[in-house]
C-alpha cells in the first residue's frame, strides 16, 4: 500500500521470526479500550489523484503566477534560478538528516560554512548561525542573547515601531514568560524618542534596516549612543537591501538578524523560509542554534563540523537558553546557491534593479493626482503612498484587472489608515507599473 | 583532497546567472547609503552545479541508504511532494494575500487541520510551529496561559522524565517556568511513586513522549494521565514518536491534553539536512482557545449553488499570539496533506502497524548478539547497548562509526541518557524487508569483530569522505567563515563616557 514495500509473504515470516501469529499482537502494551480506533479520513489517493487535487487547490488562489505583484511587507517575489531548485532537490540534501555525523554529513555541514560566511559579508558581522526558523523567531532569539549579555542584570528592550509588527508580535510571544519589558512601537516614536527611552536597565535597542516602510533611516552615530548606554544594537535587515547598502556592521551593529527569504526562495504563502542569525565575535558563545566550525580530521585533513555544542538543548536541557533543534537547513541551502549563483555582481545588479523600478513607480504615482509620495526618507524597493480612496477599495479594483496592489498599513499603524505600502521588485517589467499607475488614475 | 569553498574558486569579474537589463529609466543611487565592498563568490553558472552536486556526494541520505536513526523517523520521502509544494498557485502566493484570494491554501490547511485532530483525537490544531521544538513552547505557554487565566498562578512546575528529548526540559526554561526531572523504573515506564510525591498544586504540566524514548508503551499510561489531572496538571504529549501510534491510539482519547505533531518525522516532510519541519499542535477544548495564531476557520458556510465554504485565518480568543511571521512553514503543510491523502485512514494504520513490524523484527534477530535493556516487544523503535563485557575498547560510538563503512548511517547514539552506550534503532515502515536482513547481518557481524579486531571499531569510519574529527580545535579555534570581515572604526563610546 503506498510506500508500504511488505508483501503478505514477507509479513508472515516477520512475525514467524518474532514469535507472534499476528501484527496486532505486538500493540497489547496499548490499554485495550483505546486500541485501534476508527480514523475518519477519505479513502487513499492514487498519485494522479493527488496531483489533480492539489492542482485544483493550487488554482483556486490568486498568485504571482497570474497576478502582477505589488505587495512585499515581509515576503518578496525576486527571480530564483532555476540551479537553486535543482540543487536543493537532490536526495543526497533533500532527504539527509541533521549532520550530526560528520564523517558521512561533510556536504551539508560545508554548505552551512559556506552560508555562514556569505551572511556573514553581507551583515559585516563575524559569523552567523545555521538558521533560525524565519526573520521573526531570529528577533525573539536576539533578545534572549541581549539579556544574557547583560547577566540578566537587565530587562528592557526597546523596539522600533517600525520593525515589522509580526516580528514584534513574535518576539512577546515568545518571552510572556520571562521579565522582559518590551518598550517603544506602541506609537510613532522616531529614533531620537526611542533613543530618549535608553537607560541602564535597556539590554536591546532594536531597528530595522530598510523599515517595515521601505524607508533608510539615518543610523549616523546611533551605535555610539547605544552602545554607551551599554545596550546591544540589533539590526533587522532585508538581505537583498544590503547587497547596496552599508552593512550593518558598518553602521554599529552587534546583532544582525532578518529573512533569508529574499535570497532564492519563493513565497510559498509565508514558509519555509530561512531566518539568519550573525553577531560579532562578543556574542558568538551566546547565540542558539547550529553553528559550523572548521577543523580537521585525524588525518589532518581539512573538514566541517558542528561546534560550540554544549549550548544545545539535547546537552544542556534546561540550561539551554533556547529549545531549537530542527532548523530550516534546506533554505539556507538554497540561499548559499543563490548567492552563489548571483554572486558579488548580479546581487548588487538585483539590488539595483530593485531600487530603479521601485522609484519609477513612485516617480509616476507622484504625478497623479489625489496620491502622495512618501518621500520623507530615501528608499529601497518598497514605498508608501498615501491613497484618495480606502486601500482596500483600491486593491479590489486592481485585483479586478490582475494586479495584487500594495500592503494596507491601517492593519498594524491606526494612524497610517489611508497609507498602502507598495513593493516593487525586479520581477515587475515596466508594462507592469506603467498598467498600475494607469489604473490607479482611474480610482481616484 | 577536500572540496575547495566555493569562494576558492572564485574569479575576480566573473559572473553567474544573468540579471535583465534595467527597463525603466534609472534613478541616481544615494551614494553615501551605500556600501564599498561585498565579498561575494564570482563562479559561473556550470562551477556552482559542480560545486554543490560534488558537496551533496559526501552526504549520506534516504534515497541512498538506510537511516536507522532512532526518535528522527528516517521514512522514504515521497517525489510527488515536492512536485505539489512547488505548484505555481502555492509557490508564487504571497503570505498577505487576501483571504478571498487564497482560498485554495486555506482549504488545504484546514483541511489539515482537521486530519490531524482526527488522527490524534483532539478538538483543534494549530500548523503555527516550524518544528517540533516550537510546537512544544507553543503547548507550553498555552498551558501557562491557561492556569493564568482561570486565576491559578500557582502552577509554574513541569513534570519531565528523566528520558525525555532535551527540548523539554529547554521549552520549559524558555517558557520561564521551572523543571522538576522524574525517574523511569525497571521497565523503563514512569516512576508512580515517584510522581505520586511529585504531584501538588503547583504542578502545570507534565510532559511525556509516548510510545517512551526508550521505544516501549508505557502501561501505566493511563494511571499517570490519572495522577496528572487529580492534582491539577495537564498533560503534555510530545508527538516525536507518533510514527507507532497512527490508528492504533488517539492520545486524545488517552487523555492528553495537548500534543505536538512533527511533520517531518511522521508525515513524510523531508528533513534536508536539518529543517525546515512543521510542529503542528493539537489540543482539547481546554487549550482550543489559546492556540497560536492565525488559524484556519469557516467563515461561511455555502450556501445557494455554492459547493465550497468561505475559509479565513483568525485568531483564537485568548491565543498566546504569533509563534512564527505568516501561517507557519505552509510548504511543508502541502506536503503532508498529499502524503496523508496517498494512504487515507486504513493507510495510515498500516504505516504503524509495519513500522512496528520492522523494528520487532530487528530487535528479534539482534537480541542474542546485543544486550537488550529494555527486552520486550518494542513499538517503533528499540534501545539496546553498543557495549560488549568480551570487547571492552569497544564503545556504541565506535559500532556507529563502524556502521558507516557498510553504507548505513549509525542510529541515534548515547540517547536516551538513561541508558549507557544507548544506540536508539528505528527503520521505519518503507524500509524493505531485505535491507533489514542486511542491516542485521551488519550488526552481527560489527559484533564479531568487536571481539576479534576491535581496532578495525575504534578507528573507524575508514571509507568516508573524511575520518573523525579534532572536535575540540573546532570549538577552540572557531572557525566559522572562509572570509575576513573589515573593521570599521564605528565610534564606540565606552559605558563610562556619560
Amino acid at each position: 500500500m503506498s510506500y508500504i514495500p511488505h508483501t503478505d509473504v514477507e509479513r508472515q515470516q516477520m512475525l514467524a521470526a518474532i514469535g507472534v501469529p499476528t501484527i496486532e499482537d505486538l500493540f497489547e502494551a496499548v490499554p485495550a479500550a483505546y486500541r485501534f480506533p476508527k480514523l475518519d479520513l477519505p479513502s487513499a489517493l492514487s498519485e494522479m489523484e493527488i496531483l489533480a487535487d492539489l492542482q485544483s487547490l493550487a488554482e483556486a488562489n490568486d498568485s504571482a503566477h497570474d497576478f502582477s505583484l505589488f505587495r512585499g511587507a515581509g515576503a518578496y517575489h525576486h527571480y530564483v534560478p532555476s540551479a537553486v531548485n535543482h540543487t536543493i532537490l537532490r536526495g543526497e540534501f533533500l532527504t539527509a538528516y541533521t549532520p550530526y555525523q560528520p564523517e558521512v554529513s561533510q556536504g551539508t555541514l560545508q554548505a552551512i560554512f559556506e552560508y555562514q560566511t556569505m551572511i556573514a559579508q553581507l551583515t559585516g558581522m563575524d559569523g552567523a548561525n545555521a538558521s533560525h526558523y524565519d526573520g521573526a523567531t531570529s528577533l525573539a532569539e536576539s533578545v534572549t542573547v541581549a539579556l544574557e549579555a547583560s547577566r540578566h542584570k537587565r530587562t528592557k528592550v526597546i523596539l522600533s515601531p517600525y520593525i515589522n509588527p509580526q516580528y514584534r508580535a513574535v518576539t512577546r510571544t515568545y518571552h510572556q514568560g520571562n521579565n522582559v519589558q518590551f518598550v517603544g512601537d506602541e506609537g510613532a516614536a522616531d529614533l531620537n524618542d526611542l533613543l530618549g527611552m535608553l537607560d541602564d536597565n535597556t539590554a536591546m535597542f532594536a531597528v530595522s534596516y530598510p523599515n517595515f516602510l521601505g524607508q533608510i533611516e539615518d543610523f549616523k552615530g546611533l551605535a555610539a549612543k547605544v552602545h554607551a548606554a551599554g545596550a546591544l544594537l540589533v539590526f533587522v535587515a532585508n538581505p537583498m537591501a544590503l547587497a547596496l547598502f552599508k552593512s550593518p556592521g558598518e553602521l554599529g551593529a552587534d546583532i544582525v538578524v532578518g529573512e533569508g527569504q529574499p535570497l532564492g526562495i519563493p513565497l510559498s504563502y509565508g514558509g519555509p523560509y530561512v531566518g539568519f542569525f550573525a553577531t560579532k565575535m562578543a556574542q558568538m558563545r551566546r547565540i542558539a542554534g547550529r553553528i559550523v566550525g572548521e577543523t580537521v580530521d585525524k588525518n589532518g585533513k581539512k573538514a566541517y563540523v558542528m561546534t560550540l555544542r554544549p549550548r544545545e538543548q539535547d546537552i544542556r536541557r534546561e540550561k539551554a537558553t533556547s529549545n531549537i533543534c530542527t532548523n530550516q537547513g534546506l533554505m539556507a541551502l538554497a540561499a548559499t546557491v543563490y548567492m552563489s549563483l548571483m554572486g558579488k555582481h548580479g546581487l548588487k545588479k538585483v539590488a539595483e534593479l530593485n531600487y530603479h523600478k521601485a522609484h519609477y513607480a513612485a516617480d509616476r504615482i507622484a504625478q497623479i493626482p489625489g496620491y502622495e509620495v512618501d518621500r520623507s526618507k530615501p528608499f529601497f524597493n518598497e514605498f508608501v503612498i498615501k491613497c484618495p480612496r480606502p486601500v482596500r477599495e483600491i486593491n479590489e479594483t486592481l485585483r479586478s484587472e490582475g494586479i495584487i496592489g500594495g500592503y494596507e498599513l491601517g492593519r498594524d499603524y491606526l494612524y497610517l489608515y489611508d497609507r498602502m505600502l507598495l513593493c516593487v521588485t525586479e520581477m515587475n517589467t515596466k508594462a507592469e507599473i506603467d498598467v498600475l499607475v494607469d489604473i490607479l488614475g482611474e480610482v481616484k | 583532497m577536500a572540496i575547495p569553498t566555493i569562494y576558492e574558486i572564485s574569479v575576480s569579474g566573473r559572473s553567474g546567472v544573468p540579471v535583465p537589463n534595467c527597463d525603466v529609466p534609472l534613478t541616481p543611487l544615494p551614494a553615501d547609503l551605500l556600501r564599498d565592498e561585498l565579498d561575494m563568490p564570482e563562479v559561473g553558472e556550470l562551477q556552482v552545479v559542480r560545486h554543490f552536486v560534488n558537496l551533496s556526494h559526501l552526504n549520506h541520505s534516504i534515497d541512498q541508504g538506510f537511516y536507522p536513526l532512532g526518535s528522527c523517523t528516517m521514512k522514504y520521502n515521497p517525489k510527488i511532494n515536492e512536485d505539489v509544494a512547488r505548484l505555481p498557485g502555492f509557490a508564487h502566493l504571497h503570505p498577505l494575500t487576501d483571504d478571498e484570494s487564497s482560498q485554495g491554501a486555506l482549504a488545504l490547511m484546514f483541511t489539515l487541520q482537521e486530519w490531524l485532530a482526527e488522527i490524534a483525537g483532539f478538538d483543534a490544531v494549530s500548523l503555527q510551529p516550524a518544528a517540533g521544538a516550537q510546537g512544544e513552547l507553543a503547548g507550553i505557554l498555552m498551558i501557562r496561559k491557561y492556569h493564568l487565566d482561570r486565576g491559578d498562578t500557582k502552577r509554574t512546575k513541569i513534570l519531565v522524565p528523566n528520558s525525555a528529548h532535551g527540548t523539554n526540559p529547554a521549552t520549559v526554561t524558555m517558557a520561564g517556568l521551572d523543571v522538576i526531572e522524574l525517574p523511569s523504573d525497571a521497565n523503563g515506564d514512569v516512576n508512580l511513586e515517584a510522581l505520586r510525591a511529585a504531584c501538588n498544586d503547583t504542578i502545570a504540566v507534565m510532559m511525556i513522549t509516548v510510545p517512551s524514548t526508550l521505544g516501549v508503551f508505557d502501561t501505566k499510561i493511563l494511571d499517570v494521565i490519572k495522577l496528572v489531572h487529580a492534582c491539577g496538571g495537564l498533560m503534555y504529549m510530545d508527538g516525536a514518536n507518533m510514527n507507532s501510534l497512527l490508528g492504533i491510539v488517539k492520545p486524545g482519547e488517552l487523555g492528553f491534553d495537548v500534543m505536538h505533531y512533527n511533520l517531518h518525522k511522521t508525515f513524510s516532510t523531508p528533513h534536508g539536512g536539518g529543517g525546515p519541519g512543521c510542529g503542528a499542535v493539537a489540543v482539547n477544548n481546554k487549550l482550543k482557545d489559546f492556540r497560536p495564531g492565525p488559524v484556519v476557520e469557516i467563515i461561511e458556510e455555502p450556501t445557494g449553488d455554492e459547493t465550497a465554504p468561505l475559509y479565513g485565518l483568525i485568531m483564537p480568543p485568548k491565543s498566546i499570539g504569533r509563534l512564527k511571521a505568516f501561517h507557519g512553514n505552509f510548504g511543508m503543510h502541502v506536503r503532508a496533506y498529499a502524503y496523508i491523502s496517498a494512504y487515507g485512514g486504513e493507510g495510515l494504520r498500516d504505516v504503524s502497524r509495519v513500522a512496528v513490524l520492522n523494528a520487532n523484527y530487528i530487535r528479534a534477530n539482534l537480541r542474542d548478539t546485543y544486550h537488550m535493556p529494555y527486552d520486550r516487544i518494542c513499538a517503533h523503535e528499540f534501545v539496546m547497548e553498543g557495549h560488549f563485557d568480551d570487547a571492552p575498547t569497544v564503545h556504541a560510538l565506535d559500532i556507529s562509526k563502524r556502521l558507516m563503512d557498510y553504507g548505513i548511517h549509525p542510529p541515534t547514539n548515547y540517547f536516551p541518557l538513561i541508558v549507557p552506550e544507548a544506540l536508539l534503532i528505528e527503520p521505519t515502515e518503507t524500509e524493505d524487508k531485505a535491507t533489514l536482513d542486511g542491516f542485521i547481518e551488519v550488526m552481527k557481524k560489527i559484533a564479531h569483530e568487536a571481539k576479534t579486531e576491535p581496532e578495525l571499531l575504534t578507528t573507524a569510519p575508514h571509507i568516508t569522505p573524511v575520518a573523525r574529527l579534532d572536535e575540540v580545535r573546532a570549538a577552540k579555534q572557531l572557525v566559522l567563515c572562509c572570509r575576513p570581515i573589515p573593521e570599521w572604526d564605528v565610534d564606540y563610546v565606552p559605558a563610562t563616557s556619560t
